[in-house]
C-alpha cells in the first residue's frame, strides 16, 4: 500500500515536470525563434515604426531642428493643399513622369523579352548586353554623364546635326527636361526584362500549339495566351516599378536639379528641398505622409483591381 | 520554308544589334570622352574614336579636390559597402531563417509588417531617421549608413531568402535534429549552405545599391574626406567649380569599374535571381 502510493507519487510527479519540461522547451523555442528575427525587429522598431510616429507626429509642427518643435495642427496640411503651388507641381510631374515611364518601360521589357525568349543564336549575349544600363543606371556616373549626353554641345546634338537639326539643350529646355529623364529611366528595362523572359519560359508550349492548330493567328496567341498567362509578372513589375517611379531622387537632383521652371520637380526632390535646404522637418514630414498616402492609395487600386485581370493558374482561371 | 528561317534570323540578329548599339551608346560614349582630350570631348561630340588616346584625364582626375584624391573616395566606399554588405548579409539570413522554418507567436502578422514594408517609401522615414542620427551625435560619421544594415537590412532581401528556403526541403532539417542538432546548428550547418545562390544574389545586390546611393551619403556626410565615389563625382557638377569635363567622366568610368568587374564575374547569380525573385 505504501509502496503504491509512493509509485504513484513519483508518476504525477514525473508527468508534473514533464508538463512543465514541454512548456519550458515552448518557451525556448519562442525565445530562439525571436532571438532569430530580432535583428529585423529591433530594426523595424528603431528605423521604420519609431521615426512612422516621430514623423506623424512632426509633421503637426514647426521644426527647424535647432529649437523644439511647435505645435501648429494641420497648418502644414493647409499651407500644403491651399497655398504652395509648387507642391502642386511636384506631385504634377510626379505623376506624369510615373504614368510615362512605367508602362513604357514594361512595355519596352515584354518586347525585347519576347525577342530574347525565341531560341536564336547568342541570345545570352544579347541578353546580357540589354542588362548593362539596369546595374548601372541608377549611379552618380551615368546621371553625370546623361547630363552631358543631352547638354548643347552633347553627342545627341552633335548626331542629330548630320540630319541637319539643330537640337536645343534638351536638359535646361522647359518642354524636354523631363523626357531626357524618362528616357534614362526607361533605358534601364533591363530587369522587368529578365522577370518577363523567366515568366515566358513558364509557359507551356501546347498552348500555343494547339492554339496554332486551331487556326489562331500570332497576334492573337500573344493577346489570348502570352498577355493572360504573364499577368502576375505583370502585375508584380507594375507595383514595382511604381513605387520606385514615385520615390526618384537622384536622376532628378543631379540631371537637372529639379528645373528648368520647376518641370522636373520630383516629389523626392521637393521633399529634399523642403527638410533639408530649409529645414522645414515639419513640413517635409507632413509630405512624407502624403507620399504613403498616395504610394497606399495606388498600391492598393492596383491590387484591388488585379482580381479582375490577374490570371492564376493555378485558381483555374481568376 | 529554310530561307524564311534565315531571313528571320536575319532580321532578328540585324535589329538587335541595331538596337544594342543605341542602348550601349552612352557608355561607350563616356568612355571614349575620358580618352579624349579637353578640347575634342565637346568637338565632333558623337564620335566615339579619340584622335589620341589620354591618359591624363585619369591622372588629374584621380587627384581630386584640394588635397582628397579619389584614392579617398574609393576606400570611403568600398569601407562602407564591406560593412553593409556584410551586416545585411547576417541580419537577412538570421531573420529569414526564423520566418520560413521556425515556429512563435505573431509570425503572420510580423510577416505582413515585413511584406508591407517593402513598400513602404523611405522618405516617410527620411526625417525622422535624421532627426534620430543627429541627436545622438551619429551624422557625419558612417554609422547611419551602417548601423542600419546590421538590424533590420533590407526587407527585400529577407524576403527573397525566406522563399528560397521555403524551397529546401524539410526533410533535411529533420534529419538534423533528430542526430541532435540545435536550431542554430540547422541553420548553420545545413540552410546557410544551401543558401548559396541565393546568398550571392542578395550579396551583390546589396553592394550595387550601396556602392551606387547616392542620397543617404548626401544627407549624412558632410566633410570632403569622408565623401564617397558618389558624392565625389558630384562635385565635377558643382557649378561653382571649373569644371573639367574630361576628368569627369574619366572618373565616372572608373567608379562603374567594380560594378562591371562584378557583373562579369558573377552573371550567373544576378540573371538567375532576378528572373526567379524579381529584384528591383
Amino acid at each position: 500500500m505504501k509502496v503504491d502510493s509512493t509509485i504513484i507519487k513519483k508518476e504525477k510527479n514525473i508527468a508534473q515536470r514533464s508538463t512543465m519540461h514541454n512548456f519550458l522547451g515552448k518557451m525556448k523555442s519562442e525565445a530562439i525563434a525571436y532571438l532569430f528575427i530580432s535583428p529585423w525587429l529591433i530594426g523595424f522598431l528603431l528605423f521604420i515604426i519609431g521615426p512612422m510616429i516621430a514623423s506623424l507626429f512632426l509633421s503637426f509642427t514647426k521644426y527647424d531642428l535647432l529649437s523644439s518643435p511647435i505645435w501648429v495642427g494641420f497648418d502644414n496640411y493647409l499651407t500644403m493643399f491651399t497655398q504652395d503651388q509648387r507642391f502642386w507641381t511636384a506631385l504634377k510631374v510626379t505623376f506624369l513622369f510615373v504614368l510615362v515611364s512605367v508602362p513604357l518601360k514594361l512595355v519596352f521589357a515584354l518586347f525585347i523579352a519576347m525577342l530574347f525568349a525565341k531560341k536564336y543564336r547568342g541570345v545570352n549575349a544579347y541578353r546580357t548586353i540589354y542588362y548593362i544600363p539596369s546595374i548601372i543606371g541608377g549611379s552618380v556616373a551615368v546621371a553625370v554623364m546623361w547630363k552631358q549626353l543631352f547638354g548643347l554641345d552633347g553627342a545627341i546634338n552633335s548626331i542629330i546635326a548630320h540630319f541637319g537639326i539643330n537640337g536645343p539643350n534638351w536638359i535646361a529646355h522647359p518642354d524636354y527636361a523631363l523626357s531626357t529623364l524618362i528616357i534614362l529611366v526607361v533605358w534601364q528595362f533591363g530587369s522587368p526584362m529578365l522577370i518577363f523572359l523567366a515568366g515566358l519560359k513558364q509557359i507551356p508550349n501546347e498552348l500555343y500549339e494547339a492554339a496554332a492548330v486551331d487556326g489562331a493567328s500570332k497576334f492573337s496567341q500573344f493577346l489570348k495566351i502570352t498577355i493572360p498567362m504573364l499577368t502576375p509578372i505583370i502585375f508584380f513589375n507594375l507595383i514595382m516599378q511604381m513605387v520606385n517611379g514615385f520615390m526618384t531622387f537622384t536622376q532628378s537632383f543631379l540631371i537637372t536639379s529639379g528645373g528648368p521652371l520647376d518641370r522636373t520637380l520630383f516629389y523626392a526632390v521637393y521633399l529634399y528641398e523642403k527638410g533639408f535646404t530649409h529645414f522645414q522637418m515639419g513640413y517635409a514630414s507632413a509630405m512624407a505622409w502624403i507620399l504613403l498616402i498616395i504610394v497606399a492609395v495606388f498600391t492598393s487600386l492596383i491590387f484591388k483591381s488585379s482580381s479582375l485581370w490577374v490570371y492564376y493558374e493555378s485558381e483555374g482561371g481568376k | 520554308m529554310k530561307k524564311d528561317k534565315v531571313l528571320r534570323s536575319f532580321f532578328f540578329h540585324f535589329f538587335v544589334i541595331g538596337f544594342g548599339l543605341v542602348m550601349v551608346y552612352p557608355i561607350l560614349w563616356s568612355i571614349s570622352s575620358s580618352l579624349k582630350p579637353e578640347f575634342e570631348i565637346f568637338k565632333n561630340a558623337s564620335s566615339l574614336i579619340p584622335s589620341e588616346i589620354k591618359w591624363d584625364n585619369y591622372v588629374k582626375g584621380w587627384s581630386g579636390f584640394g588635397k582628397i584624391t579619389f584614392g579617398t573616395f574609393f576606400f570611403n566606399s568600398g569601407f562602407i559597402t564591406f560593412f553593409v554588405v556584410l551586416g545585411t548579409l547576417f541580419s537577412s539570413t538570421l531573420v529569414a531563417f526564423g520566418f520560413a522554418r521556425l515556429k512563435f507567436h505573431f509570425k503572420s502578422i510580423l510577416f505582413v509588417l515585413l511584406l508591407a514594408t517593402i513598400m513602404l517609401p523611405s522618405q516617410v522615414t527620411l526625417i525622422p531617421q535624421y532627426i534620430m542620427f543627429h541627436k545622438i551625435g551619429w551624422v557625419n560619421t558612417y554609422l547611419p549608413l551602417i548601423v542600419p544594415a546590421f538590424i533590420g537590412g533590407v526587407p527585400f532581401f529577407i524576403f527573397l531568402l525566406i522563399q528560397f528556403i521555403k524551397g529546401l526541403p524539410r526533410e533535411l532539417d529533420e534529419a538534423a535534429i533528430i542526430d541532435g542538432c540545435s536550431t542554430f546548428g540547422v541553420f548553420w550547418r545545413i540552410i546557410l549552405p544551401l543558401m548559396k545562390p541565393a546568398i550571392a544574389t542578395v550579396a551583390i545586390f546589396s553592394f550595387y545599391w550601396t556602392w551606387d546611393d547616392f542620397m543617404t551619403p548626401l544627407i549624412y556626410l558632410n566633410d570632403t574626406n569622408m565623401f564617397t565615389v558618389s558624392l565625389g563625382l558630384r562635385m565635377f557638377s558643382d557649378p561653382s567649380s571649373v569644371t573639367a569635363w574630361g576628368q569627369m567622366f574619366a572618373m565616372s568610368v572608373l567608379s562603374l569599374v567594380p560594378t562591371f568587374t562584378i557583373f562579369l564575374f558573377f552573371q550567373k547569380y544576378l540573371v538567375d535571381g532576378i528572373a526567379t525573385t524579381g529584384i528591383k
